[in-house]
């Protein structure tokens, strides 16, 4: 019965673990007292965000006039942090979904956190339409239920409300689908557990027993979840998209938007989890789980994805000066040489050249560069969003109405209340829930080539471990 | 399983998948009742010699799909053109490309809520639920195997586990 095993397949989960040390290493951190990093972490994040809120509060008591906009730039900060997060925010289910899919087994090692991540990223990113409406207290009327205004209903042509299905459905699925696969892994720290802790693990997990049916019937939806989700995940940043490419501003109005955007969504969302998972694994101890050869992986996306994003910024380069239109070539000459030149070439090295340096596998292998060079796509990636936004609308049609903008003390403190409320819901993640998904690891355990003799074998003494570990007939 | 007919089992506890693999076909041979399977996560080959008939969930999931799909494009083609037709940008009022978008939101909407409502009632589970667990260790690195002693003999059971090499033998009412 033993699988199939690939001699040239490297081990997906090194230090030769048995079941119950992947319970003990990846379910320990939720029992323990928090260190002294994450207390410190929480802290900050929870003072970040609390700022944040106060800015919030400031922003719907005083008015959007507190905000630096103004009537040739009337969206700026508030959108480009709202793609930027939406964008982080599609890693998550590109690892849970797509890959699974493809049967990438290592995607288990990330996936957990990676939808996490993208939970958070999504309700960060929800918010700023949110506030930008100005009246927060009539959201509900984007929402078509019958009222006594009528009934008067939203217009479901669109792309804005197209964005509000979309957000929506992504965040409710995203949290379904990940719930689901963190049912079993409750269950195992319920069973860990005494007392009022274990109670309240038996709460979440939903009184789960292992049985086969269940896990028959729970394999299905996953499947099917991540069958959905692919389309999904695709859609959401095609639909954010097509806020800017249905518009007939110069620069936006281009049908490279939506494949264009969904590149650009993957390589920042990978560069976040990049950033993430480097730490976390330190901070956790999980080197054995997220390997050198799970950074190598995604780096290879981020390669892929950052490579995708610069044809699509040469392509509309050449589109505009091709179509022979004169808006749409000044639109691209004023990204690149007008008044936030800085931006676009921030935007151009961060996103297009910066990746290229993962050619080199010993590059791809290295964590620090790795770690620094997540961040800088993700810089990189807001200066994307920036220079589509801002810098278009700054040069438009009429030159009497041309205009600048920065940021006002209260657009600086809710994107910055973001980050806060981002790394304060990660941080209690950590601490509830096991950032590794153990079922799925122990899962892949074996199938994962812990046969594996080649000359990059990390231990000599698989051969023998094998034996006592599997002891077969 | 959230019956409320008690049970009693006499279940013993395995190692390794395989060795649970291999004593579920024993069983099977034996025509021995197997009352159900418990393990850590979910092993691959047990469905089709346990004889568990595949999943009729996704069925549920496309019907789940195709009421998303039917609510999403009947209710705004009713909106646009019966109930308060309004002209955007001088398009038609019942402008299928533009319902695309949210048609196919819903679909999934739809289907993912619907599918994991059903796999939790289905299975009995939910806040709240408080199942008997047979061992804590199952959810950690342990295989279960259980017999309902009524319809397999305790001596059966036991000589069974020894045969095949469980590493415990215990019972429990559930």
């Amino acid at each position: 019965m033993s699988a199939v095993v690939s001699p040239i397949r490297k081990p997906l989960i090194t230090g030769n673990k048995t079941y119950h040390q992947i319970t003990e290493d990846l379910i320990s951190p939720t029992e323990k007292t928090p260190t002294k990093e994450w207390v410190i972490g929480f802290v900050i994040s929870v003072a970040v965000l609390t700022f944040g809120v106060f800015c919030i509060l400031w922003t719907i008591w005083v008015g959007i006039g507190s905000w630096n906009l103004n009537r040739t730039i009337n969206w700026s900060w508030d959108i480009t942090n709202f793609v930027w997060w939406i964008g982080i925010g599609h890693a998550g289910t590109l690892i849970s979904a797509i890959l699974l899919l493809f049967r990438q087994k290592w995607r288990t090692g990330v996936n957990r956190a990676a939808e996490a991540m993208t939970i958070f990223a999504v309700m960060c990113a929800g918010l700023f339409p949110l506030i930008h409406m100005g009246r927060i207290w009539l959201a509900m009327f984007i929402l078509p239920y019958p009222n006594t205004r009528g009934p008067l209903w939203p217009n479901f042509n669109s792309p804005l409300l197209w964005d509000v299905f979309a957000i929506s459905t992504y965040l409710t699925v995203s949290l379904l689908f990940w719930y689901t696969g963190l049912v079993p892994d409750f269950a195992t720290v319920r069973d860990r557990a005494k007392g009022l802790r274990k109670k309240i693990y038996n709460t979440l997990s939903f009184g789960w027993t292992g049985s086969a049916k269940h896990w028959q019937r729970w394999e299905s939806l996953s499947l099917v979840l991540a069958g959905l989700s692919t389309p999904l995940v695709l859609s959401v940043h095609t639909i954010v998209s097509f806020d800017f490419a249905t518009s007939v501003i110069p620069g936006w109005h281009t049908t490279i938007f939506p494949p264009y955007f969904v590149a650009g969504a993957i390589f920042s969302g990978f560069a976040m989890v990049l950033t993430l998972m480097i730490i976390t694994r330190k901070l956790l101890h999980l080197e054995d789980y997220i390997t050198v050869e799970h950074i190598e992986s995604m780096n290879k996306v981020i390669l892929l994805t950052g490579t995708i994003v610069g044809v699509a910024y040469l392509t509309e380069l050449f589109i505009a000066w091709y179509s022979g239109y004169v808006y749409e070539q000044f639109a691209f000459f004023n990204r690149a040489l007008g008044p936030y030149w800085w931006a676009y070439f921030g935007m151009m090295f961060c996103n297009v050249v910066s990746p290229q340096f993962f050619w080199k596998k010993s590059w791809r292998r290295n964590i620090t560069l790795t770690f620094f060079l997540s961040i800088v796509v993700n810089i990189g990636m807001w200066f994307e969003r920036f220079v589509i936004i801002a810098t278009t609308l700054a040069r438009d049609y009429l030159p009497s109405s041309w205009s600048l903008y920065s940021p006002s003390w209260v657009e600086i403190g809710i994107y910055a209340g973001t980050f806060g409320l981002f790394f304060t819901c990660y941080l209690i993640f950590v601490r509830v829930a096991p950032v590794v998904a153990v079922a799925e690891i122990k899962h892949i355990l074996k199938s994962a080539g812990n046969q594996y003799i080649g000359e990059n074998a990390t231990q000599k003494q698989t051969h023998n471990h094998d034996h006592s570990q599997t002891d077969h007939h | 399983m959230a019956n409320n007919n008690h049970i009693e089992v006499i279940f013993g506890l395995y190692d390794d998948e395989e060795d649970l693999l291999l004593a579920v076909k024993a069983a099977k041979r034996d025509h021995l009742d197997i009352y159900d399977v418990f393990s850590p996560f979910p092993v691959h080959g047990l469905d089709p010699i346990l004889g568990l008939e595949e999943s009729r969930l996704h069925q549920a999931g496309f019907i789940y799909g195709a009421l998303g799909t039917l609510t999403a494009f009947l209710g705004m083609t009713w909106i646009f053109t019966k109930d308060w037709p309004i002209i955007f940008g001088g398009k038609p009022f019942w402008s299928v490309p533009a319902f695309i978008p949210i048609t196919f939101e819903l679909t999934v909407l739809f289907a993912a809520i619907g599918m994991t409502v059903t796999f939790y009632i289905i299975n009995g589970l939910g806040p709240g639920v408080v199942n008997t667990y047979l061992d804590d260790r199952i959810t950690d690195d342990k295989f279960c195997i259980a017999f309902d002693k009524s319809s397999v003999s305790i001596e059966d059971a036991q000589s069974f586990f020894k045969a095949t090499g469980a590493s415990e033998v215990n019972s429990k009412t559930i």
